[in-house]
């Protein structure tokens, strides 16, 4: 992150300072300014900054916020390398989706003394040296390739939402990328097809762990709930609706007395 | 651009240069100017990457290691794009074409599985034993 905030800082001053020599607006370098990697500059700087917003917020709705934001930005960053229908995938699964599924959860566990759990001092110091070691392994990797130092070529392709969805029925109407074994042709049928059945299990399974139970012991979140004390209008209105509950409740411990 | 004759007077007679002396002319450039490739992404993934492992390791609240997970899968996922572009690509290099693109979209999908049933498990412990500090649930402890 700040070998991205020094990168900003010098560019910065490359541009300013020969605007500054020769005083007069016109000659501002605006022709030689590749306005893609501006724009993949904001978007990455954005998802990195978000990202260690993430880690160093104690308060997890704060989190939850860095985190969609973050997200978001990442799915500029897929618009930005050519992968348009990714990019919109991402928005519409990942932040409209899994995050709000995310959000929902913190609203629901989001009782005072769980908003904030602060990890200790030395926690935090060793998930800093961790985390820099890990950083320094990941770059000092990234930057050992030399087919990846170059700057692109800038090829643009074509839209990908038709080859990709007829790969994914198995049927590829794409180029190969140059120089791929076996011609790189391979549908995603059968991986298709295990994705939507795991997908079908884990909303069943899913469903199932989160099913409201009928306990015979209090739940601790009830016992944590009675000892404090009830406002009278509760009382009130639980007493009007009890009738309908006693019936219901029978009901339902006639139907649920088989498990 | 760069001057590499200090280096080379540090580093002895026909020793490779390291290879982290690769990112000193990538710093140097102008970024407002220069195209963009992969190594650029590959940063980013990294970034994110190390966040999303800080954040499952350093987070004592079950959503902020989901997050953490979240972070992780999305890194990845940024190197896969970067890989499968060809806008990104340098001069002669191969991508990995369609395939990566397909295989994000895989990722992405099983992100939204996982945290679907990673958050109905939060919800059961919460639950159960009233918090989401993963440091309570050791009912398994021996």
């Amino acid at each position: 992150m700040t070998g991205m905030l020094d990168m900003d800082i010098s560019s910065l001053t490359h541009v300013i300072v020969p605007a500054l020599a020769t005083t007069s607006l016109p000659t501002l370098p605006m022709a030689g300014i590749n306005w893609h990697s501006v724009l993949f500059l904001l978007f990455a700087g954005l998802a990195c900054g978000f990202a260690v917003g993430v880690v160093a917020a104690d308060n997890v709705v704060r989190m939850a916020l860095y985190l969609v934001f973050s997200l978001g930005a990442t799915a500029g960053l897929f618009f930005l390398a050519g992968a348009e229908f990714l990019g919109a995938m991402q928005l519409m699964i990942y932040v409209g989706g899994t995050l709000v599924l995310l959000v929902f959860g913190v609203m629901l566990t989001a009782q005072a003394p769980f908003v904030s759990i602060k990890p200790s001092s030395s926690d935090r110091t060793l998930a800093a040296v961790a985390g820099a070691s890990l950083l320094a392994l990941l770059l000092t990797a990234a930057f050992s390739v030399d087919a990846w130092m170059a700057p692109g070529v800038g090829v643009v392709s074509a839209p990908s939402a038709t080859p990709l969805g007829m790969a994914l029925i198995g049927v590829r109407v794409d180029t190969p990328p140059s120089g791929s074994p076996n011609g790189g042709h391979a549908g995603y049928m059968l991986p298709f097809e295990i994705v939507s059945v795991h997908l079908l299990v884990v909303l069943v399974g899913a469903a199932y762990l989160a099913r409201a139970k009928r306990r015979r012991t209090p739940r601790a979140i009830d016992a944590v709930a009675s000892a404090m004390p009830v406002e009278p209008a509760v009382v009130a209105t639980a007493a009007v609706t009890a009738p309908g509950r006693t019936t219901g409740g029978a009901k339902s411990a006639l139907v649920g007395g088989g498990r | 651009m760069m001057d590499f004759s200090v280096a080379s007077s540090i580093l002895p007679q026909g020793l490779p240069m390291p290879a982290s002396f690769g990112m000193i002319p990538l710093f140097a450039a102008n970024p407002f100017t220069e195209p963009v490739g992969v190594i650029h992404y590959l940063i980013v993934g990294a970034v994110l990457f190390t966040a999303g492992i800080a954040c499952m390791t350093l987070k004592r609240n079950a959503l902020g290691i989901l997050m953490g997970i979240e972070l992780v899968l999305n890194g990845a996922n940024v190197n896969f794009v970067a890989f499968s572009s060809s806008y990104l690509r340098a001069e002669g290099a191969p991508t990995l074409g369609l395939d990566g693109q397909v295989i994000a979209l895989f990722v992405i999908l099983l992100a939204a599985a996982e945290a679907a049933v990673a958050l109905a498990i939060t919800l059961n412990f919460y639950n159960n034993h009233a918090t989401v500090d993963v440091d309570r649930a050791d009912d398994l402890k021996g």
